[in-house]
């Protein structure tokens, strides 16, 4: 059998395949003859088939049958098979197969070999990927290694117990011991390692952390003498001496630092040192800077270094090193909460960032810009934010979106500003805003009395302009339907009114239902609008006409609106005026997942109603979907409904069952109230006497006219005794 | 601590991975599609750092090679720029004049260099000539003199 072929003769062949399908002959053709070789035991090429598998590997292609064959090396004498052995032990055997646990044998040998780098490769293998039980197995092995005056051993167990502490925290106890001397090495490598050692101690034992506190003044100790110390060719980098380890201890002073004044104290002057002594014109010294920023803002230090700290952040804010604006605007964003005001002063660079080419800054820019916005800026935020959003991708449109209203709507200074600035985020992103904000907005603007001539108008105008961005569309829908008596009768008191016939708001509306651009949920919302017209408007017969238009509709949900509507201007028709008033203002109620809960008091009362409810019910069915945006819904409740009202003050109405079938039960009792003997207290039971759940209920009320504005029914909806499983 | 540290082309061909972390091959395999998709769609002058799921992805490119390395949450971005630097210094000190010919061709001395840089995703060595000199040193360990100095090992 001829000889293998080199593994770079390998690599030569396979990169001179033309395609994908030449490559995988190859390679199938070389994993054959690996396999047979592998069949034959021979030791001389194992090293090299296994390093071509490796190749093999990296490039994609299935390994798993070297594996026993990197067990074999390793457990070989020559040095080069257990450095072959061993990285492919780290590349295809880690802890999930099975064959993983063959390893601890040869570990633990090699772990105790004569020559160092052989010690070397063990120590890494296991410190990189070794499991649980081998961690178990050989952390004592680990630990007599971390006491060896080898610095090279020295440095990779410790980092060997870093991992074995990952792995299985239980054993940090006995690393404890070897600890006691190890920052006083003179080698830097087992001094990095070393910190890295104590930092993962500390990080999960609180009692690690006070035992290793007494090792501040030494940490500080070295620091200093990093920084003082003059040029060291072998760690310096860019004038900067061992910054890998200034970093890392700098860390390891913020663990030690936090919640205690004691040790904040010791490192206050080596902190306010390095603040200002280090070079920052290259990115090594402005790494040393940054970890320092983040240490000073986590302990207790006084407040002249965390004004420092925020300064330099303010500084990096300005650097022309993109990755140091970065930097700057995340720490920024950590700080903000603590040290408010002090980052308030860097405002207007932070809205400069906005402007940033790089999408990862003007993101942690943005974020920023929200968290300082407050009462006494946010006419200035709101500009520059509301700038941002017009010109910014896609991505950010719908997180700005909803910044901007939860911004607006705690510090919004008028509500003519208000609603304003939620125009201009319709307008401008409309299609990207969150499918909540419609009913937060729709509740704002009907909250917003004064302002209401204003907003139809305004809504109104950007309709004839886009109807393509649905949220906008919706909520001009509704304002419309609501508010368009005020709309042409030209009542507008904030700007000049315009002049705009009824026909001309019906025109627009019926343009949103035969639109291509408005989808279902639009279109319902105008359909519902423009049945809410026909008592504010007088062209009622082109209304009833669309109406009934649409009752055909093979959008099953406008159908049936459609339907009811027509049967309230057919069957109902003295209940119109009633269900289709003014909303009353809402009260904000937040339920899981749906948004409003739009409430319209649906009087049930008997006398003669009983039969009509259950026919609008539908009969069979439990109560119909019904979207719970949309605020009305034609319900029954009698002509009658007035003089029982007026009977209220005087008669005690016995409780009735309202519905009663397929199971649910709805039962009303009536009583008065107990201060006030004036007000009535409807209760409303539902119940399932079903074993199945009953789904998708949905409560609505009607408010009759008399129950106008300013008498409005409060409502307590008791969910405690709701809970069906909606 | 770091994740991981890739090394890919251009063209997302991959050259080099360490993993200090234990994930299926599947799961390795998509992280690897990821990483090389989200740095390679990346413009020029951006900033080297990427969020993606709870992670930091700092990347740079070298040449024809990127080099691209997963951090915690607390882990230090800029040290980590300086980390792969290190890493290329290595490489070329080792080298000499590094290209990407030279990592695909002896992948294996790219990961023995590495070995000696980092551990569990940690540094664990900070000087330039003791890495030099212990992989030199253990170079000299393979095999017999001749066969170093006249042919390949393997």
């Amino acid at each position: 059998m001829p000889a293998p072929i080199r593994l770079r003769e390998l690599i030569r062949t396979i990169r001179t395949a033309r395609t994908q399908a030449e490559e995988r002959e190859m390679i199938q053709k070389e994993c054959a003859a690996i396999r047979s070789s592998f069949r034959e035991e021979d030791n001389t090429y194992r090293c090299r088939n296994v390093a071509k598998l490796l190749y093999m590997h990296m490039l994609g292609y299935p390994a798993h049958f070297g594996q026993l064959e990197c067990l074999k090396l390793i457990a070989s004498q020559k040095f080069t098979d257990k450095r072959i052995g061993y990285l492919g032990a780290m590349l295809l055997l880690d802890e999930r197969q099975d064959v993983h646990l063959l390893m601890t044998n040869c570990i633990k040998n090699d772990l105790n070999h004569s020559t160092q780098y052989v010690q070397g490769l063990a120590l890494c293998t296991l410190g990189c990927m070794g499991s649980s039980e081998m961690c178990r197995d050989l952390a004592g092995e680990v630990e007599k290694l971390l006491k060896t005056s080898n610095s090279y051993l020295r440095k990779k167990a410790a980092l060997c117990a870093v991992h074995v502490i990952r792995k299985v925290p239980e054993l940090m106890e006995m690393f404890l011991p070897a600890t006691k001397n190890l920052l006083s090495e003179k080698n830097h490598g087992v001094l990095h390692t070393s910190v890295v050692l104590l930092t993962e101690m500390c990080e999960r034992s609180p009692d690690m952390l006070s035992h290793f506190r007494k090792l501040v003044p030494q940490l500080v100790r070295i620091l200093k003498n990093l920084i003082m110390s003059g040029y060291s060719p072998e760690h310096d980098v860019s004038g900067i001496s061992d910054p890998f380890l200034q970093v890392r201890i700098l860390r390891l002073l913020r663990i030690l630092g936090k919640g205690d004044d004691d040790s904040s104290e010791a490192m206050n002057d080596i902190l306010a040192q390095v603040a200002t002594n280090t070079e920052t014109s290259k990115n090594v010294g402005n790494a040393i800077l940054y970890e320092t920023v983040l240490t000073i803002m986590d302990i207790k230090s006084e407040s002249g270094l965390r004004v420092l700290a925020i300064n330099i952040l303010g500084r990096f804010l300005l650097n022309n090193d993109k990755n140091i604006r970065y930097v700057a605007l995340t720490s920024l964003l950590k700080t903000v909460q603590t040290d408010h005001n002090a980052v308030q002063r860097h405002r207007s660079t932070i809205v400069d960032c906005l402007k940033d080419l790089d999408v990862s800054i003007k993101r942690r820019a943005m974020e920023l810009s929200f968290a300082l916005v407050n009462g006494n800026n946010i006419r200035g935020m709101m500009k520059e934010l509301l700038y941002f959003l017009d010109s910014c991708d896609p991505d950010f449109k719908a997180d700005c979106a909803s910044g901007i209203f939860l911004a607006a709507e705690k510090y919004a200074p008028s509500k003519r500003w208000h609603i304003d600035t939620i125009m201009r985020v319709l307008t401008t992103a409309g299609s990207y805003v969150r499918d909540d904000s419609v009913p937060n907005l729709i509740q704002l603007i009907t909250n917003s009395v004064e302002m209401h001539a204003y907003t139809v108008q305004r809504l109104y105008k950007a309709l004839l302009d886009d109807i393509s961005q649905q949220p906008l569309v919706q909520v001009a829908s509704w304002c419309i339907g609501e508010y368009g008596d005020l709309l042409v009768s030209g009542q507008c008191e904030e700007e000049e009114p315009i002049q705009v016939s009824e026909d001309e708001v019906l025109d627009v509306l019926e343009g949103l239902l035969v639109s291509n651009l408005s989808t279902p949920v639009t279109r319902g919302y105008s359909l519902t609008a423009i049945m809410k017209l026909s008592t504010r408007f007088s062209s009622l017969n082109r209304i009833k006409k669309v109406v009934s238009i649409y009752g055909s509709s093979i959008d099953v949900e406008l159908q049936q609106r459609a339907v009811e509507y027509n049967a309230l201007f057919k069957k109902y028709d003295h209940m119109r005026p009633a269900l289709l008033e003014r909303m009353p203002i809402m009260e904000k109620t937040i339920f899981s997942g749906d948004g409003i809960f739009t409430v319209c008091l649906w009087s049930v009362f008997p006398v003669l109603q009983a039969n009509d409810l259950l026919d609008l019910l539908g009969g069979n069915d439990v109560v119909p979907i019904i979207q719970t945006t949309v605020p009305t819904k034609p319900a029954s409740a009698g002509g009658e409904l007035l003089d029982l009202l007026g009977d209220l003050s005087l008669t005690v109405i016995p409780p009735m069952t309202a519905y009663n079938k397929n199971g649910l039960i709805i039962e009303f009792t009536f009583e008065r109230s107990n201060p006030n003997p004036n007000i009535a207290v409807i209760t409303i039971h539902a119940t399932n006497s079903t074993e199945a759940d009953m789904t998708e209920f949905v409560f609505q009320a009607a408010v009759p006219k008399v129950c106008s504005f300013p008498s409005c029914i409060l409502i307590n909806l008791l969910f405690m005794s709701w809970c069906i499983g909606t | 601590m770091m994740h991981f540290l890739l090394l890919f082309s251009r063209q997302g061909k991959l050259r080099l991975q360490k993993w200090f972390l234990p994930l299926p091959e599947r799961e390795r395999k998509k992280i690897v599609k990821d990483m090389t998709t989200m740095v390679l769609a990346r413009k020029p002058r951006t900033c080297n750092f990427l969020h993606w799921k709870d992670l930091k992805i700092v990347y740079k490119r070298y040449a024809s090679l990127y080099f691209c390395c997963a951090l915690e949450n607390q882990d230090n971005e800029l040290l980590a720029l300086e980390i792969l630097h290190r890493y290329v210094e290595l490489l070329d000190k080792y080298f000499g004049n590094v290209c990407e010919l030279d990592i695909i061709f002896n992948f294996e001395k790219a990961y023995f260099i590495l070995d000696e840089l980092l551990m569990g995703g940690e540094i664990q060595e900070t000087s330039k000539l003791s890495i030099v000199k212990s992989i030199e040193a253990s170079d000299m360990l393979q095999e017999t003199m001749e066969e170093y100095i006249s042919k390949p090992a393997f």
